[in-house]
């Protein structure tokens, strides 16, 4: 039942985004509205929030088959900011969750107590999807603050895929009680793990649509007599891109089913979610070099699709904790756990 | 006109989590393999599989019900899931224990005779195999058939009551010690048009008239290898495996378990833990924790996609394209942590060390070439993956 559930919902959210893409030409970057009313109509907005703050209650591993499906067509929309991030932390903090598309930012701000609410200052850099976003969620400290970008001023600013990274300025705003309240516990440790899971999703879509491009370019274009995938110097390359591609789905999927599983407070959901995130990090390089260099020069080309993902690949990777950082953290874990104890934490088996 | 991705074909089956009952099976192997270290029975050893044969360990194994697992009862094996077998194989992979001698009987020559064997051929050698002490060789390559299997020259000719069998087999491992091998041989003519035809399989008797087995050292001088050669070998009908011109079909049928299982990434295991101890309590610069972390994500993923495919295994699919998937990253992985260990901790390789770092090193390095060969090599693999591609 589950499975055939999961295959309904896969079908679902590729038709959505294969929809959106075909509306809009290669060129149209930003918030993409008219796929963010469909994704609201269609329940998919808000998948994992309680229904009691506007979700539709569904599981991680539900909203694991969606975000894979938007990273693998480019969907320009704040899914993860949404559901995984802003949503989560406003409600988890015992406020209201704003409607429409939000975003969550991490940041140090300057919070004076005034009444029952505060006064604010201070610049939160890269905010994805500001511009487009009803609300702000802060986790400041351990407060977290609703901003609301009318009381903001926000300076637009771009990752390489030209996806929204806007510097936003907080300058003495005042907050009422319902925009304020404590912090849940070990939000900062959650909020990193939520992004990274969500942000490893979205890199398993981006790089199962660069090899499904690759692949088919491969068998179109004709070179020599004959469609470059008949060369075996191609096709091992595109093997290669395709281990990846299956490393990745393999590390994402199995961190999203450990995170619904154990929760974001759990020791094995920190590392396999640092583990997931930098193999997908690792991979995607890999997998962008192989897609251009199957495609030639006209991958490399504005007007060509391909570098809708090949771009995202390349912001992404960064974003959230590059490879670099995670695996900081998991030679630092590998360390503690010594040469005896390295087994049972790759096991998650004590 | 909605424009959506080509579809690819299944990359990696979903993820799969163990029964509840396997983490004490786990825990009891933990158990018994840490008694063993700690009466010094053996030492901790890169590819364990090729080179670490100890009998008395095998019938240990067989004791607690740790060989066989998957054959059922009634042939004196343990009527468990291939899952079972893989927290099992997985900690003695992890351990470097010595599995050799009964690893081929245990992993392929079991499940082949429950699926093709006859009644009479469970009877006679599951209980063995089951046991602990009848081991069992592979018997496909040949001088001129590598990669290219279904080029094999080895022929069988129908004599009084079964087959005459002429030819040479070479990169067997262990024969000088196993009992018998799955010959793959031709029983009739080559077929230019449909060159998988006229393959049968037929289970040799090592110690039978006419069988000459000699040993082709590795590199290291360590005898593993032979050749096998078969002049004029009576085989019975009865030890026919299978359907006689089948032999393609059967052969390649197994492969999807072969490909996919832990030891296709944890063959230098053993060093990457004798690495975390030496840097364990040291001062490390970023960079390399970062060198040591990279290993640790890569092998968690690779464990991951291995039970990914061993569940869609266990559910009655043959996942050929992830199966080979695994194999690729993991054969290459298996060399990447040897790598790491000569530029994280200084220490030469030493091939006379009795044990430790130095020795796992110099074993790995020295193995190294076998990974990515043995079960195919990663470049027909990456053919594999072609195809299922829809690139060839």
């Amino acid at each position: 039942m589950r499975g055939e559930h999961r295959h309904e919902l896969r079908e679902l959210a590729e038709t959505i985004f294969a929809d959106a893409r075909s509306r809009a030409s290669a060129s149209e970057t930003g918030f993409d509205a008219g796929l963010w009313t469909t994704l609201e109509q269609a329940g998919l907005a808000r998948l994992t929030l309680p229904e009691a703050a506007g979700g539709s209650g569904g599981s991680l591993t539900d909203l694991a088959v969606v975000l894979e499906a938007a990273g693998a067509y480019a969907a320009r929309v704040p899914l993860v900011e949404t559901d995984l991030l802003a949503g989560w932390l406003a409600h988890a903090a015992g406020l209201e969750v704003p409607a429409g598309p939000l975003t969550a930012a991490t940041a140090e701000l300057t919070i004076q107590p005034t009444g029952d609410g505060a006064t604010v200052s201070g610049t939160l850099p890269r905010v994805p999807w500001a511009r487009a976003a009803t609300a702000i969620v802060v986790l400041a400290g351990d407060r977290v603050l609703v901003l609301p970008p009318a009381a903001v001023e926000i300076t637009e600013g771009s990752n390489v895929a030209e996806e929204p990274r806007d510097t936003v300025t907080v300058a003495d705003v005042t907050l009422g009680p319902g925009a304020v309240a404590a912090a849940p516990d070990g939000a900062t440790a959650r909020l990193g793990l939520r992004a990274a899971l969500g942000r490893t999703l979205l890199l398993a879509g981006a790089a199962r649509g660069a090899l499904a491009e690759s692949v088919r370019y491969a068998g179109e274009r004709v070179q020599f007599g004959r469609p470059i995938g008949r060369f075996q110097a191609i096709q091992q390359q595109l093997a290669l891109a395709a281990a990846e591609v299956a490393a990745v789905a393999a590390a994402s999927a199995a961190a999203a089913r450990t995170a619904a599983a154990d929760g974001f407070g759990a020791d094995t959901t920190a590392f396999a979610v640092a583990a997931a995130k930098a193999r997908a990090s690792e991979a995607a390089g890999v997998v962008a070099r192989i897609a251009h260099q199957v495609h030639g020069a006209i991958g490399f080309t504005r007007e060509h699709a391909l570098r809708l993902v090949t771009t995202r690949l390349w912001a992404w990777r960064d974003e959230d904790g590059s490879e670099a950082s995670w695996n900081d953290e998991l030679g630092a874990r590998a360390l503690a756990a010594g040469g005896e104890g390295l087994w049972p934490l790759v096991t998650g088996a004590p | 006109m909605t424009e959506t991705l080509p579809r690819l074909p299944t990359l990696v089956p979903p993820p799969i989590e163990l029964p509840e009952r396997a983490a004490a099976l786990r825990a009891e192997v933990r158990t018994f393999l840490a008694g063993e270290r700690a009466a010094g029975a053996w030492h901790p050893r890169a590819d364990v599989w090729l080179s670490g044969w100890d009998e008395r360990f095998s019938t240990e194994l067989a004791k607690r019900g740790w060989l066989g697992m998957t054959i059922p009862a009634e042939y004196g094996g343990h009527g468990r899931t291939a899952l079972d077998r893989y927290v099992v194989t997985e900690e003695l992979l992890a351990a470097g224990a010595p599995v050799a001698a009964h690893w081929v009987a245990d992993r392929q020559i079991g499940p082949s005779l429950m699926r093709f064997g006859t009644e009479e051929q469970r009877q006679r050698f599951l209980p063995g195999i089951a046991r602990g002490e009848v081991y069992f060789g592979i018997g496909m390559s040949e001088p001129d058939s590598g990669s290219d299997l279904a080029s094999v020259r080895s022929r069988a000719e129908p004599v009084d009551g079964g087959w005459s069998l002429t030819g040479t087999k070479v990169w067997t491992s262990g024969a000088h010690r196993a009992h018998a091998f799955f010959a793959l041989v031709r029983t009739s003519p080559r077929d230019e048009r449909n060159r998988h035809a006229g393959l049968s399989q037929l289970i040799v008797e090592l110690d039978a008239p006419g069988v000459t087995i000699r040993p082709i050292p590795l590199l290291t001088g360590a005898h593993h290898f032979n050749e096998v050669v078969l002049n004029r070998v009576f085989v019975p009908d009865a030890m026919v495996l299978g359907e006689i011109g089948a032999g393609w079909h059967q052969v390649t049928s197994e492969l999807a378990f072969e490909r996919s299982g832990p030891e296709r990434f944890l063959s230098t295991f053993p060093l990457l833990v004798a690495l975390v101890g030496e840097l364990a309590g040291t001062e490390l610069d970023r960079g390399r924790r970062q060198a040591l972390g990279g290993l640790v994500a890569r092998l968690w993923t690779l464990r991951r996609m291995s039970l990914a495919v061993a569940g869609s295994l266990e559910s009655g699919l043959a996942p050929e394209l992830a199966a080979a998937l695994v194999k690729d990253l993991g054969t290459r992985y298996e060399n990447e942590v040897i790598d790491a260990a000569r530029l994280l901790v200084s220490m030469p390789p030493d091939p006379g060390a009795e044990h430790g770092y130095a020795r796992l090193l110099a074993d790995a390095v020295l193995h190294a070439p076998g990974f990515t060969l043995r079960g195919g090599t990663n470049e027909v693999l990456r053919g594999i993956v072609a195809r299922g591609l829809g690139l060839r």
